[in-house]
């Protein structure tokens, strides 16, 4: 019997099965990660009795169920928040050693004393929307970032969002501890203090 | 005689396609491996809010998520038109919450747990008393770390 060789197995759709497994990974994959406003919850059990704050030192932002802001009392637009929050954070009107050396706000003696004093309460109704805090929630943490972006320009001469940024990206080729170690002491300057009520419920 | 023939023809000769396949596949290791699966399919109206101060929210393995909004259109004969929770395939009322937490919390590995977050994917339309249900919740669960995810943009986008 003559030798027959054993048939080659035809390789040639290989490519368009490739091709299937190919295109169902494409449809299935979500490489976009997702983005959002990122909080502390504070812990439930340190009910210990809460530090006296003097009354300059708080700004209060309310907001009622049909999405209207006040804020210390006044009623207030939300593309005004950003500004007066930061007046009111910036204000240094602190005396001796709680004056604030790098802040250039208009001294007012009856708003905040230094940024560490400074605490921003935020309250809500139960009929709030969700959009309308969120919409509030970035407009305070932008007041905090803007601040902190212009001590950063001053100190470093780079964004402190540019430089949380470098932080958080792993592609980053630079000095990581020297980056942590300026980011706390922007942080430090203006501290995130930002306190949230439960909602009161309507009588 | 020479020795160097000139080649007949002289049209273009055929690209080899020999090494499609191994193209193919590289390129469909690559996805496979950077594919995450969805996992849940929204049940609810999942409109998120915008804002523009926001923090990525990297490893995916380590975010656990809860859905909020009003039911989808056809969901509506059975469960209503009012804000309602969604926890893995599911529609869950608020005291559900705290066992979600502790079984995503046994389903990963125990040197994991404390850097675990929770993403809040909530519809703008929501009111704000079931959050804050959902956060008393999760403080009591000590899920402190939360994250409230949006869509990029201006937040003043929200209020029109």
């Amino acid at each position: 019997m003559a030798k027959r060789s054993a048939p080659e197995v035809n390789a040639g759709s290989m490519a368009d099965i490739a091709f299937l497994l190919l295109i169902f990974f494409l449809v299935t994959t979500t490489i976009e990660t997702d983005s959002g406003i990122s909080r502390r919850l504070p812990p439930i059990d340190d009910i210990i009795d809460p530090p006296e704050i003097r009354k300059k030192n708080i700004f209060i932002v309310l907001v009622n169920k049909d999405d209207q802001l006040l804020v210390n009392d006044e009623p207030a637009e939300l593309k005004d928040l950003r500004v007066r929050a930061m007046e009111f954070l910036d204000n240094g009107g602190g005396v001796g050693e709680e004056a604030c050396n790098y802040c250039q706000g208009a001294n007012d003696p009856t708003s905040s004393d230094n940024p560490d004093k400074a605490v921003i309460s935020l309250q809500n109704d139960r009929l709030t929307s969700y959009k309308m805090y969120i919409a509030v929630q970035n407009e305070l943490v932008a007041a905090y970032n803007d601040l902190r972006d212009r001590e950063a320009q001053r100190l470093y001469g780079l964004d402190y969002r540019t430089m949380e940024k470098n932080f958080a990206d792993p592609t980053w080729r630079g000095d990581k501890d020297k980056l942590k170690e300026q980011l706390d002491v922007l942080k430090a300057m203006y501290p995130q203090k930002l306190s949230e009520a439960e909602p009161k419920t309507r009588e | 005689m020479s020795k160097f023939k000139k080649k007949s023809g002289g049209g273009t000769p055929g690209i080899s396609t020999a090494s499609l396949p191994d193209i193919v596949f590289m390129l469909l290791f690559f996805f496979m491996v950077v594919t995450v699966l969805r996992q849940t399919t929204p049940l609810i109206e999942n409109t998120l809010p915008t804002a523009d101060e926001v923090e990525k929210l990297d490893k995916k393995d380590l975010v656990m998520y809860i859905y909020a909004g009003k039911p989808l259109a056809r969901y509506q004969d059975q469960f209503g038109t009012e804000a309602r929770i969604q926890l893995n395939d599911k529609f869950a009322e608020v005291s559900e919450v705290q066992s979600f937490i502790e079984a995503e919390r046994a389903s990963k590995r125990e040197e994991l747990v404390p850097f675990l977050t929770t993403a809040l994917k909530v519809d703008g339309e929501t009111n704000m008393g079931l959050i804050s249900d959902i956060k008393q919740e999760l403080r009591k669960a000590n899920a402190l770390k939360i994250n409230y995810t949006t869509r990029e943009g201006e937040a003043s986008a929200n209020i029109e």
